[in-house]
C-alpha cells in the first residue's frame, strides 16, 4: 500500500497519559529524534507535582508538547495538531486546548467504564459524536503491544508497560523521523536488562509497522530540516544549559565550584547535573535546609571559591539573610531561582515570573544585587556565565531568575567553543593596598567598579575580620557611625548601580523603525512575546520588541527606549512586578497584560493584546 | 575497642596534617587585633579568649591559615578579636559557613565560636548536620545557660523553671544537655570544660585541635550580668573537687569523694568512693565506638549538678567529609582525566548543519 506524504511547515504534538505511563521519556526520544533531523523545535513538558497520582484520573495527567518546523521557532506552540491521548483523562484534560480539526490518538483500550467513570463520561466520547470536530483515531495501543510482545518472556503488565513505545513508533513512522537513536538510546538504558530492551524495541518497531499497514492512517508527514546557522547542535534544557554554564564559569573564572544546595522542584536538576562532573573539580554538597546550602556556598566563597546555591522561591525566601550577609560582606556568590508558581508551596511544577519583586526587595535593609534572567532554555547557559562574571567583579551575591518553563523546556543549541567564552578570572589581593604600604584594607575599593579586595585565607599578611555589622569604610572594622552608615549604604548601592556601564545597552527590534507601540519582556516571555510579534508584522502591523536579560540594574538606555513610543505594553507572569519597577523609575505609563496560570503565554493570545494596544492608538 | 584499659595516643595531629605549619614562633600577641574587647566586665568570654590566644601559637599553625567562624551573640564577637582570617556570620549559621569554607578548604584550620542560643536553637539544624558529617571543624560552644545580648531571656540550656524577662512565672521547657545532643548527632569528637580552668580548657583545646573531623567543646561560661554563678559549684574551692568528674581517656572516673560504676540495671552510676573499692571504678573510654556509655557519662550531671563530668567523653576516628569529598573529586579524574569543557559541551546527541 503505497502512503500519500503531505509536507508541512510545522507540526505541534502532544503527548498525553497518565503519569505511570512514561509521557515524558516518550517525548524526550521524540525530541532527539527531530532534533537528529535537523528541524527547529522548542518543548513544554507539564507535569503533576505527585510522583504518582491515582491512577486515571485528571490530577495524574502528564503531558509533554513538541513544536517542530522547517524554519526557526520560538515557543512550544499554542494548540497541538495532534493530542496522543493514552487514557480518557489525557483526552479529557487537553481538549480544550486542541483546535478543530486536529488528531486525536485515542489508546482505546484504556477506555473502559472504570476509566470514563473516573474522569465523568457517561459513555465514550469515542463512540458517541462529541468529537465530531476532530479527526479521531483509535487504535488499541495496549493490546496491540501486548499482542507484539507475545514471543517474549514477560508478563502481561511488563508489555503493557511498552505501550508508550509503540506510540512512539506510531509517531515517527506517521512523522518520518529517524528510527536508529531510539533503538540505540533503548539498547542503553536497558543495558542491563536486554530482555527489556529488545522488548521495548519491538515495541516501538511495532508501532512504526502498526502506521505503515493500518489504514487508520492514510497519510504521513515530512516537515524538511530548518535552515539553521551553521554549527554543531544538541538539543538541551534550561537546567541542564544552567548548569553546563556554571561549570563554563567554573572554567573561565578559574575558581573551583562549590554548589550548596537542598533538593526542590524545579531545580533540582541542577544539583543532579553538577554532581555528575566531579571530574572539573567541582564540589557539590547537598545540605541539611536551604540556609545551609546558601551559607556554605558562601563560606566557600570566602574561601576562594565560586560560591553558588540553586533553588526556587520558597528557597530564595529562606536565603534572604545569608543573601543579605553576601551583599554586605561583598563576597561573590550566584543565586539560581528557578521560579514556580507561588505563593507558599504554590504549584511546584508549574511555571511563574513572581520572584522579581523578591529578588529585588526581598531582604532586610538596603540590599541592592544584580538580577539576570534567561530568556530561553539555551540562553540559561549564557546568562549563568555572565551571572559569574558579574559576580565575581564587582564580588556580589547575583540573582539568577530562571522558572519551570525554561528549566523543563528544551530547545536546539548551537553549542560554543570554549575558546570564544569571555574570560571572566579575577585576581585575589595579594599584598598590603593601603597607602602607608603595609596595612591591608578589606573595603578599600576600586575607583572603576567599587568592587573591594577578595582576600583569601592562606594569604598571609591579608588576616582580617568580615561579618554582617556594618562595617567602616576602607578598614571593615565594625562602626556605628551614622555617616559612616549613610555613606556605605550609598556605596553598595552605586557598586550594583554602575553595573548598567558594564553590560550591553537594551536593543530594540523594530524592522521599519517606525512601529510606535514598544513589547517589551523580560525572562522567559522571550519566545511567546517573539512569536506573537512575528504574527503581528506578517499581518502587517508595526510593532517593536525589546527584551531585558539584565533586569536590575537595568541597560543604562531602558529610559530612553521607553520613551521613545507612544505606548509600552509589558506582559509578565505576575501581577506586573516589573512594570511597577519601570513605572516608579521612569514615569512612563507602562500597560501590564499579566496572567497568572502556572502557563507559559500563548502567541495567540500575546498577539491580540498587542493588536488591541496598536488599535487604541 | 570496647573496654576501657587501652591507654591513648594523644593528638596524633590528624586534624592538621593539611594545614601549613609557621615558619617562625609566633606568639600571643600575635594573635591579639588592634580592636578593642567589648564584653561586659567580668564576662567568662574574656577568660575564653586569653586561653585562646595563649594556646593556638603552640599548634605551630600559619595564622594565616586560621579561620575563626562565628554566628550571633555574645560569643560571636570573638573572631574580631583573633588575628586571623574571620567571619562574622549570622544568627546560627556559623555551622554552615564554615562546612562550606573548611570542605573546600582543607589546608585551613577552621574555628567555629557559638553560643547555646546561636547554635542550639536558631542554629540546631546546623549544628547536628555539621556533627553528623564530622566536617573538619572545631565547634566551641559557650555554653553561659542564658541570651545575653538580648539581655537575659532564657536559652535552650537554661534549666526548667528559669525566671527571665520573657518568662516571668518560670520557663517551661526542657533544656538540650550539649553533650548528650552532640552523641545524639554521631559526633565523632565531643568535650566539656570550664571558662575558669584555663589549664583543663587548653588542654581539651589541644585535642580538639588535633582531631580530625568535628570537634564539639562545651565551654562553662559565666555571663555575670544575665545569669551570674550559673556554674558556681564547679568553681568553688570549697565543692568544686567534689562535683567535677574529670574524664581522662584510660583513668578511673571519680572525683575526691565520688566514683563512677556499673550499676546492677546495667546503666552507670554515681556512688561514694568510699563504698567501692578501685577497680569497680569504670574507667574512662574515649576511643569507645560504641557512644552508649560516653552518652550515659553525659546524663551524669542531671538533675541538678551534683555531679558534673568535665573532659572528652568522646573521640573517635572517622574520615572526615572534606576528605571524603576531595577523594570523590581524585577518583572521578583517576577514572576519566580532568574535565574538559569543550567535550562536556559537545557530549550526547548532536549534529552539524552547514
Amino acid at each position: 500500500m503505497t502512503k500519500q506524504v503531505q509536507q508541512l511547515e510545522r507540526v505541534i504534538i502532544r503527548f498525553a497519559g497518565d503519569s505511570g505511563d512514561g509521557m515524558q521519556l516518550t517525548g524526550d526520544r521524540f525530541t532527539a529524534g527531530t532534533a537528529e533531523f535537523g528541524n527547529d523545535l522548542s518543548t513544554l513538558p507539564n507535569f503533576p507535582a505527585e510522583i504518582r497520582a491515582p491512577a486515571g484520573t485528571l490530577p495524574g495527567v502528564s503531558s509533554f508538547q513538541l513544536h517542530f518546523a522547517d524554519h526557526d521557532i520560538l515557543t512550544p506552540g499554542d494548540a497541538p495538531n495532534v493530542l496522543v491521548a493514552m487514557n480518557p483523562a489525557a483526552l479529557k484534560a487537553n481538549l480544550s486546548d486542541l483546535p478543530r480539526g486536529a488528531d486525536i490518538i485515542a489508546n482505546t483500550d484504556e477506555f473502559t467504564k472504570r476509566n470514563l467513570q473516573k474522569v465523568g463520561y457517561a459513555v465514550s466520547p469515542l463512540e458517541d459524536d462529541s468529537l465530531a470536530a476532530w479527526r479521531i483515531h483509535s487504535v488499541p495501543l495496549t493490546s496491540l503491544t501486548v499482542k507484539a510482545l507475545e514471543g517474549f518472556a514477560l508478563s502481561k503488565k511488563d508489555a503493557e508497560r511498552s505501550k508508550n513505545m509503540f506510540a512512539l513508533g506510531l509517531l515517527s513512522w506517521l512523522y518520518h523521523r529517524p528510527t536508529e537513536a531510539t533503538i540505540q538510546f533503548l539498547e542503553t538504558k536497558f543495558a542491563k536488562k536486554p530482555d527489556i530492551a529488545k522488548a521495548n524495541i519491538a515495541a516501538f518497531q511495532a508501532g512504526w509497522n502498526y502506521g505503515e499497514t493500518t489504514e487508520s492512517f492514510s497519510v504521513s508527514y515530512e516537515v524538511k530540516p530548518a535552515k539553521l546557522a551553521p554549527g554543531v547542535y544538541r538539543n538541551i534544557s534550561g537546567n541542564q544549559a544552567l548548569a553546563y554554564g556554571l561549570i563554563a564559569a567554573s572554567v573561565q573564572s578559574k575558581l573551583p565550584l562549590f554548589l550548596g544546595s537542598y533538593p526542590i522542584t524545579p531545580a533540582s536538576d541542577i544539583l543532579h547535573e553538577l554532581s555528575k562532573h566531579k571530574r572539573f573539580g567541582i564540589r557539590t554538597f547537598q545540605a541539611e535546609d536551604e540556609i545551609a546550602g546558601v551559607g556554605a556556598a558562601l563560606g566557600a566563597s570566602f574561601g576562594g571559591a565560586l560560591g553558588i546555591t540553586t533553588t526556587s522561591g520558597p528557597g530564595v525566601a529562606l536565603k534572604a539573610e545569608t543573601v543579605g550577609l553576601a551583599v554586605t560582606t561583598e563576597l561573590p556568590l550566584i543565586v539560581v531561582d528557578v521560579q514556580r508558581a507561588g505563593p507558599s508551596t504554590g504549584m511546584p511544577t508549574k511555571t511563574e515570573q513572581t520572584d522579581l519583586l523578591m529578588a529585588m526587595y526581598g531582604r532586610n535593609g538596603e540590599s541592592p544585587l544584580p538580577i539576570i534572567a534567561p530568556s530561553t532554555p539555551s540562553d540559561c547557559f549564557d546568562a549563568a556565565v555572565e551571572a559569574a562574571r558579574i559576580a565575581v567583579k564587582y564580588r556580589t551575591p547575583v540573582m539568577l531568575l530562571s522558572d519551570g518553563y525554561l528549566a523543563n523546556g528544551s530547545e536546539p543549541w548551537k553549542v560554543p567553543d570554549a575558546a570564544d567564552l569571555p574570560d571572566i578570572s579575577t585576581e585575589f589581593a595579594s599584598g598590603p593596598n593601603a597607602e602607608d604600604g603595609v596595612t591591608f584594607l578589606p573595603f578599600k575599593r576600586d575607583s572603576e567598579t567599587l568592587a573591594r579586595p577578595w582576600a583569601i585565607p592562606g594569604t598571609a599578611g591579608l588576616e582580617h575580620r568580615i561579618g554582617g555589622i556594618e562595617k567602616a569604610e576602607g578598614t571593615g572594622n565594625i562602626s556605628y557611625d551614622p555617616d559612616n552608615h549613610d555613606r556605605m549604604v550609598r556605596i553598595r548601592q552605586a557598586k550594583i548601580d554602575g553595573i548598567a556601564h558594564d553590560i550591553p545597552a537594551l536593543e530594540v527590534d523594530d524592522p521599519d523603525g517606525d512601529a510606535r507601540v514598544l513589547v517589551l519582556g523580560w525572562g522567559s516571555t522571550y519566545g511567546p512575546i517573539a512569536a506573537a510579534v512575528r504574527r503581528i508584522r506578517k499581518a502587517g502591523g508595526k510593532v517593536a520588541q525589546a527584551h531585558l536579560r539584565h533586569v536590575n540594574p537595568l541597560p543604562a538606555n531602558t529610559g530612553e527606549v521607553l520613551r521613545a513610543y507612544d505606548k509600552v505594553l509589558l506582559p509578565e507572569i505576575n501581577l506586573g512586578q516589573l512594570a511597577l519597577l519601570l513605572r516608579a523609575r521612569f514615569l512612563v505609563d507602562i500597560i501590564s497584560y499579566n496572567r497568572v496560570r502556572g502557563l507559559p503565554f500563548k502567541a495567540e493570545e500575546l498577539a491580540g493584546v498587542i493588536q488591541d494596544v496598536i488599535d487604541s492608538e | 575497642m570496647s573496654s576501657g584499659t587501652e591507654l591513648s595516643v594523644p593528638g596524633t595531629g590528624g586534624g592538621l596534617s593539611l594545614v601549613p605549619k609557621s615558619e617562625v614562633k609566633l606568639g600571643m600577641k600575635d594573635f591579639k587585633t588592634d580592636q578593642e574587647v567589648r564584653w561586659c566586665p567580668g564576662c567568662g568570654d574574656y577568660a575564653i579568649l586569653a586561653a585562646v590566644q595563649s594556646f593556638v601559637p603552640e599548634l605551630g599553625l600559619k595564622r594565616e591559615n586560621m579561620v575563626f567562624v562565628s554566628g550571633i551573640g555574645c560569643s560571636s564577637r570573638f573572631p574580631y578579636y583573633m588575628d586571623t582570617y574571620g567571619f562574622h556570620s549570622i544568627h546560627g549559621r556559623a555551622p554552615a559557613i564554615a562546612t562550606g569554607l573548611a570542605a573546600s578548604r582543607p589546608d585551613l584550620s577552621v574555628w567555629v565560636i557559638t553560643g547555646d542560643g546561636d547554635s542550639l536553637s536558631i542554629g540546631g539544624n546546623h549544628l547536628i548536620h555539621a556533627l553528623r558529617r564530622n566536617v573538619n571543624l572545631n565547634i566551641l560552644l559557650f555554653n553561659n545557660r542564658i541570651y545575653g545580648l538580648t539581655k537575659g531571656q532564657y536559652s535552650p540550656t537554661s534549666e526548667v523553671g528559669k525566671i527571665t524577662k520573657s518568662t516571668p512565672m518560670g520557663s517551661l521547657d526542657k533544656p538540650f544537655n550539649p553533650i548528650s545532643l552532640a552523641i545524639g548527632a554521631e559526633a565523632s569528637f565531643v568535650a566539656r570544660t570550664i571558662d575558669s580552668d584555663r589549664k583543663h580548657l587548653q588542654s581539651v583545646l589541644r585535642e580538639a585541635a588535633e582531631h580530625r573531623g568535628t570537634s564539639l567543646v562545651e565551654i562553662y561560661q559565666n555571663c555575670n550580668i544575665f545569669n551570674d554563678n550559673a556554674f558556681e559549684q564547679l568553681k568553688d574551692p570549697e565543692r568544686r573537687d567534689d562535683i567535677t568528674l574529670r574524664l581522662e581517656h584510660g583513668r578511673p572516673i571519680a572525683s575526691a569523694s565520688k566514683a563512677v560504676r556499673r550499676a546492677a540495671d546495667g546503666g552507670i552510676e554515681v556512688v561514694p568512693r568510699s563504698s567501692v573499692s578501685e577497680d569497680e571504678i569504670l574507667v574512662h573510654d574515649a576511643h569507645r565506638v560504641d557512644p552508649s556509655l560516653a552518652f550515659a557519662l553525659s546524663r551524669l550531671d542531671e538533675p541538678a549538678f551534683e555531679h558534673v563530668p568535665i573532659g572528652v567523653f568522646r573521640s573517635v576516628e572517622r574520615p572526615s567529609y572534606d576528605e571524603l569529598m576531595a577523594e570523590q573529586l581524585q577518583e572521578a579524574v583517576d577514572e576519566r582525566g580532568p574535565g574538559d569543557l569543550n567535550d562536556l559541551l559537545l557530549g550526547g546527541d548532536t549534529w552539524r548543519i552547514g
